[in-house]
This record gives C-alpha cells, sequence and structure tokens, in this order.
C-alpha cells in the first residue's frame, strides 16, 4: 500500500531522512504541556521513539523514531494523556505565546487564553499556504510577534487620572519613549509617542493611570528563506471582539487571494497591501 | 495632584552598584527599617531609575517621590511598608 505522506504530515507525522521513521509532532499551545502529558510524552519516546525528544522552534514537541506501522498505537497511547498529535503543511500552525499577564510581571494582555481560543477557533484550518500566529504578552516581544504571518503584542493604553497622582515622578522615567512630560504639577502624555508598554502603569505608586489592555496586530511576517517583518496596518485594538474578527478577516483575505504555496506576505507584496490595509480597516471601524 | 509630605530616616546609595545588585542593595536596606520609616535611595539615571522604582513598588513599598539630582542620579524617596 502506499504511503500517504501529506495525510502523514497534515496528522503531524513529519518524515525523517532515516526510511519509515516519523518525528511526530504534538498539538501545544501557547507553549504550555501539564506534567501528565509530559510524563506520557516521556513514555511514548522511551516505548516507541529512542528515547528522546526535540522541542521544535515554534513551541511544539516533537517525538523522533517513531515508526510507520506504530503510528495508531503511539496516537491511543498519546490520548491515555490528553496528549494530540499536531499539524503541518498549508494551514493554521502552532499558536504560539509568551507566559503573558498571567504569570508574567511585565505581561499586558493573558496571552495563554488567548493562543487557546485561537487554536479552539483556528487548529488545522486549510489555507494555501502555511499561516502562524504568534502571541507576545508586551513591548519587550519575547516571543517575536513581528515574525508571524499574524502577530499579536499586548499593550495598555492609558489615561493620566490626576485625582490619585502624587506627582512623584517616577513615571515620567520609567517611560521610554519620553512620551510623558511632567511640568507644573500636571502630567501630559504624548499620545504619538506612546507605544503601550504600560510601563507607567506598573511603576506608578497610586495607581494614577485609567488603562485599557488591548492589542498591537502586524501582519505578513515571515523568517525563513525570507525575512521580512510583520508590518501594522491598524491602530492599537481596545477589544478582544474586535481582534479576533480581525484575525477572522485576515485568513478569509489570504485564502481568498493566495496562490497554493504562497505565503501572506508575499500575497500582500502580490495583490497590494493598500487592498488589505482597506479591508481590515473596514472591520477596525466596523 | 498632591504631593506627599516626608521626612528621610535612613539612606542608600546604589550609584556604585549594577542590576540586579541595585534592587537587591534598596531591598537589603529596606529590610533594615521598621513599618513606616522613609529610606532615600540615591541611583543611577538610565537602567536604574527606569527600572527600580518598579521593583520596589512590586515589593509592596510606598514610593513617594523621585528627585532630579541634577548631576545623573536621582534620589528615590520610600516608605516602608511591612507584611
Amino acid at each position: 500500500m502506499a504511503v500517504d505522506y501529506a495525510a502523514l504530515k497534515k496528522g503531524g507525522f513529519m518524515r525523517q531522512k532515516q526510511k519509515n521513521n516519523f518525528s511526530l509532532r504534538l498539538r501545544v499551545v501557547g507553549g504550555n504541556v501539564s506534567a501528565v502529558q509530559l510524563a506520557k510524552i516521556a513514555e511514548v519516546a522511551e516505548k516507541y521513539g529512542d528515547g528522546h525528544v526535540h522541542l521544535t522552534s515554534r513551541q511544539s514537541v516533537e517525538i523522533p523514531f517513531i515508526k510507520l506501522e506504530q503510528i495508531d498505537e503511539v496516537k491511543a497511547a498519546l490520548g491515555e494523556g490528553g496528549v494530540e498529535p499536531g499539524v503541518c503543511g498549508p494551514r493554521v500552525r502552532t499558536i504560539t505565546a509568551c507566559q503573558g499577564e498571567a504569570i508574567c510581571p511585565s505581561g499586558c494582555i493573558d496571552t495563554y487564553s488567548l493562543a487557546k481560543e485561537l487554536d479552539t477557533r483556528y487548529f488545522a484550518k486549510e489555507l494555501p499556504h502555511k499561516f502562524k500566529f504568534g502571541i507576545t504578552g508586551c513591548q519587550n516581544n519575547c516571543l517575536k510577534a513581528e515574525e508571524n504571518d499574524l502577530g499579536i503584542k499586548g499593550g495598555i493604553k492609558v489615561k493620566w487620572r490626576e485625582s490619585a497622582c502624587i506627582g512623584c515622578g517616577v513615571c515620567e522615567k520609567a517611560c521610554r519613549t519620553n512620551a510623558i512630560t511632567i511640568a507644573d504639577g500636571k502630567i501630559s502624555l504624548d499620545e504619538s509617542k506612546c507605544n503601550y508598554c504600560g510601563r507607567c502603569v506598573k511603576s506608578c505608586p497610586t495607581e494614577a493611570w485609567d488603562t485599557t489592555h488591548g492589542y498591537i496586530v502586524s501582519f505578513g511576517g515571515i523568517f525563513g528563506n525570507s525575512i521580512s517583518k510583520g508590518e501594522t496596518v491598524i491602530p492599537f485594538i481596545e477589544d478582544k471582539e474586535k481582534l479576533l474578527a480581525i484575525c477572522d478577516a485576515t485568513l478569509a483575505f489570504f485564502a481568498e487571494n493566495a496562490k497554493p504555496g504562497e505565503r501572506f506576505k508575499f500575497t500582500l507584496d502580490r495583490v497590494g497591501r493598500e487592498k488589505f490595509a482597506e479591508k481590515i480597516l473596514e472591520v477596525y471601524n466596523g | 495632584m498632591a504631593e506627599l509630605e516626608y521626612q528621610i530616616d535612613d539612606s542608600v546609595d546604589i550609584t556604585d552598584v549594577v542590576c540586579p545588585t541595585t534592587f537587591v542593595k534598596a531591598k537589603v536596606a529596606l529590610e533594615e527599617l521598621d513599618d513606616g520609616q522613609i529610606l532615600a535611595v540615591k541611583m543611577n539615571d538610565g537602567e536604574p531609575v527606569q527600572n527600580v522604582p518598579r521593583s520596589i513598588k512590586e515589593e509592596g513599598h510606598q514610593i513617594l517621590k523621585l528627585l532630579d539630582n541634577k548631576d545623573g542620579t536621582f534620589t528615590l524617596i520610600v516608605k516602608k511598608v511591612g507584611d
């Protein structure tokens, strides 16, 4: 019987150079794996692989040296520990994320919850080519949002709350873009300089800022044979429903306009970024 | 905004150390104080003044004022808050 490598690849089985051996990619969301899952992965790697796993560049786990004839057995064994195969090929790939505000003091958004939500919404969704989402919690950009076809970066939009302010001066120095100046007991915020990093909020001793947590989205990043960083086309997004609508519209645009095997950046280059921007702005303003 | 009044009980100079010792030195100095006492922390411009105030806030202490010494250093006035 002929082996359907495309079907195997879709199911996360990556053909190795060693004949009939596969590196099995697992479904990991936002870089989190439970202890129960880890124990099961270890057991399967011992029993069916060669006793090691590989951590991929995009937060997945692969178990190499899985034998073709044991694939079903391996899937069943992994299932006992709540572990599923991941995906490869022309579809939505692993949603990557940093630890975000649930864990990290710098985080501005709950990256893991968002990663789970995007995974539920788009896992393995078929597209003309691979499509990568990456979510980073703040301007520190540990997760390198702009490397992705669609990158999401958490931010905080701020408004000074004069009544709570003690004029200590900490925020003016904490701000790295010189958006904050203090004169005559008043704080002025130059919104054109603010990058939504949230450092003023996080350093303020009296919580004298009204805050809106939201998203900065970049489009068309690619970091393989070609290297290009994703670009923003819309302002700061203040609510999650709007973010999801923009993700939906982006995938729809890609599905509609891309040639088979064409990454999003090249679709944007060919079709025109203005055309995409127009579409996305419609959703943003809608 | 309403500026707070304070009287300094002790001071520490962290301009002679670099991150992460800057914060550690300030933290140790705060541990020496009683609840409610005021510490003046002298630090360099740049990374220390960007980050140390926030770290001290995250430890639960109350920041009252940041003074520009106009010589490339700043003095942070902190009120110790016990556990």
